[in-house]
């Protein structure tokens, strides 16, 4: 594994845990959890504000993730902490299909994305590239900036860990979770394609 | 039972008889696109998978358009890996300098599009082909890498809403201006997972360029695609572009929508979208003097030839005010040449324009135009979220062509009718 990002500002090395960096373990036997603390955003946030166009230039995630939200919050690459979770309105990834979005939110150490709901290329690119991402209308209403949060994939279950508060995020479709239990759409592609090349059936 | 359009080319991409709203099915892919920011990450996915070829050679189209003619190193090896991806793998539609211009102008010009066609590029803006009657939508260079290998992929069948354009169009307005009155209507997340359908009497008068227009900002109401139903308008666009007619589909009369939103043309004046969103719409009237630094037209949304033709029309013998700069952008090579034969380049030269070379240009604020702190401009593309054309703290309205060329010779936002 690769170091994943390296902080823009001067931050250590950071190495992805490997159970997160690998969707697989979001379902199955481990339960998997993560535990963070809470990055605030409204709603409509897009992937220009993600990732500002000028710096597609390149694609790897390291790179990417020095700029993630560099126009808005320049403060979150420099104190976002491995396993820290964004949490959001309405629409979140809108705008551009660009995949270097979530590439740079999942690079700068962002382990999940709640949001009310997701643009649609968005959520796609999520799985994808195996940023988990969950959505829940109540949740967002009322999390606040700065809580510890955990959430349990397996479940669904989102637990303010400060308030004691709990929520239960909208299920996520069984062909998504299928991508998702093999690490994002490469491996699951090459887990089950058939000698014919054709796609696993849906 | 009865389909609507985009419904219809589902069906028939998936080999099956009907589809319903909320399904998932695979389906064949006739055309993947990719440009010079997406296509280094879905070669990589594609290297990755370990597929030995593409799914077929003639059937990618790869499109250098956002930082060409290369604005940096970095820039320069992104379009080189697509160039040799194109090279070694045989890629018949790899478009260099000199004969490219904006991706989702040259692919319907090139005829590279039919409709009933069934097209997935990396890049939102891929929607713009709905215009042409196909279904096309936006993905990710993982989602388009694995069609590279595949030629297949997967999608969820979408609702559809239906918007039905009665009345006339006043003097000055268009589709740049429905569609911007549209997206003021339902906001940026009104067809999120959605199809749009343009439908009406507008529609059917309506050019294609502002067809191609409308269609290409479908996605910033979140909808998976907009589409039209092709008809004369579109044979006519059609005729000696491709050799593949296309299968000419239309709704169901009673195909079930999601909902029906009727808008009513004949009172509507030009409009404009304010910073920092798509959706963020007015009518021209109810702005007060919006001086600005700078205006751009082209891009994907207004880059056509018609586009320039109305703009030059009005900037025939004025002059480009002082203190704002303006950008004119052709989408395309052989717009570039049709606007040089028919004098419209040397109008925007006469008048105190700059033209760039076909290329996306400063829409996204990566070269060409970008702007500084506190800069404000008017451009005929499709975003103007903080920070979309350069400094964060920099502003941008939305409008259409005749806006842009009244506003460039007033030097604030302005309506054609003040000339």
């Amino acid at each position: 594994m690769p170091p994943f990002f390296e902080g823009a500002q001067g931050g250590s090395i950071k190495e992805f845990p490997k159970d997160l960096l690998d969707p697989g373990c979001l379902e199955g036997n481990k339960g998997m959890k993560i535990e963070g603390r809470v990055w605030k955003f409204g709603d409509h946030v897009d992937t220009d504000l993600i990732i500002p166009a000028r710096y597609l230039n390149v694609s790897e995630g390291h790179e990417l993730a020095k700029y993630c939200f560099a126009d808005v919050r320049p403060d979150l690459v420099k104190e976002v902490q491995v396993g820290d979770i964004a949490v959001a309105g309405v629409n979140f990834g809108c705008g551009s299909s660009r995949e270097q979005a979530p590439l740079a939110l999942k690079a700068a150490g962002i382990g999940a994305v709640i949001a009310k709901s997701f643009a649609r290329i968005f959520y796609r690119n999520a799985f994808n590239i195996g940023l988990p991402i969950l959505e829940s209308e109540e949740a967002p209403e009322q999390i606040k900036e700065g809580d510890r949060v955990s959430l349990d994939f397996s479940t669904g279950a989102i637990v303010v860990i400060s308030g004691d508060k709990h929520f239960l995020a909208r299920p996520i479709p069984d062909f998504m979770r299928a991508i998702l239990r093999a690490g994002g759409l490469v491996k699951y592609l090459k887990k089950s394609q058939s000698a014919a090349g054709d796609l696993p059936a849906l | 039972m009865p389909m609507t359009i985009t419904e219809k080319i589902l069906a028939a991409h998936a080999g099956r008889e009907t589809v319903s709203p909320g399904e998932l099915i695979q389906v064949e892919v006739d055309l993947a696109l990719a440009n010079d920011i997406t296509a280094p990450s879905a070669i990589g996915v594609f290297y990755d998978l370990g597929a030995p070829e593409v799914f077929d050679r003639e059937k990618i189209a790869l499109v250098p358009d956002h930082f060409v003619p290369n604005k940096d190193i970095a820039s320069a090896q992104q379009v080189k890996v697509s160039r040799e991806f194109a090279q070694r793998h045989r890629i018949k539609h790899f478009f260099e300098l000199g004969e490219t211009g904006i991706e989702h102008v040259i692919l319907p010009e090139k005829g590279l599009v039919s409709p009933g066609d069934l097209v997935i590029g990396a890049d939102s803006h891929t929607c713009t082909y709905g215009a042409l009657g196909a279904f096309s939508k936006g993905v990710g260079s993982t989602d388009l890498g694995a069609i590279l290998a595949t030629g297949k992929t997967w999608l969820k069948v979408p609702a559809t809403i239906k918007l039905v354009y009665e009345g006339r169009l006043p003097h000055w307005v268009g589709g740049k201006d429905l569609i911007l009155y549209t997206l003021g209507l339902i906001g940026v997340a009104g067809a999120v997972y959605c199809s749009l359908e343009f439908t009406g009497e507008v529609i059917e008068r309506l050019p294609m360029p502002q067809r191609f227009t409308m269609a290409n900002m479908a996605v910033e109401a979140g909808a998976k695609n907009g589409i039209f139903e092709p008809d004369e308008i579109t044979k006519a666009y059609m005729e000696g572009r491709s050799d593949r007619p296309g299968d000419f589909l239309r709704s169901d009369p009673e195909a079930s929508y999601d909902q029906e939103i009727r808008i009513m043309v004949d009172d509507m004046e030009p409009q404009v979208a304010l910073p920092h969103s798509p959706d963020h719409v007015r009518p021209i009237s109810e702005l007060d003097s919006v001086p600005l630094d700078q205006v751009f037209l082209g891009s994907c949304t207004n880059g056509r030839l018609e586009d320039l033709r109305e703009a030059a029309g009005l900037l025939e013998g004025q002059e480009v005010a002082k203190g704002t700069r303006f950008i004119v952008i052709p989408g395309s090579q052989s717009i570039y040449k049709e606007a040089i034969k028919e004098g419209i380049i040397e109008t925007f030269l006469d008048a105190g324009a700059v033209i760039g070379p076909p290329c996306c240009g400063p829409c996204l604020g990566g070269h060409m135009g970008v702007l500084a702190e506190g800069e404000r401009a008017l451009s005929t593309s499709n975003r103007n979220f903080v920070g979309r054309m350069g400094h964060p703290k920099s502003e941008v309205y939305l409008a259409g062509p005749a806006v842009a060329a009244a506003s460039a010779i007033m030097g604030r936002i302005a309506s054609p009718e003040e000339l």
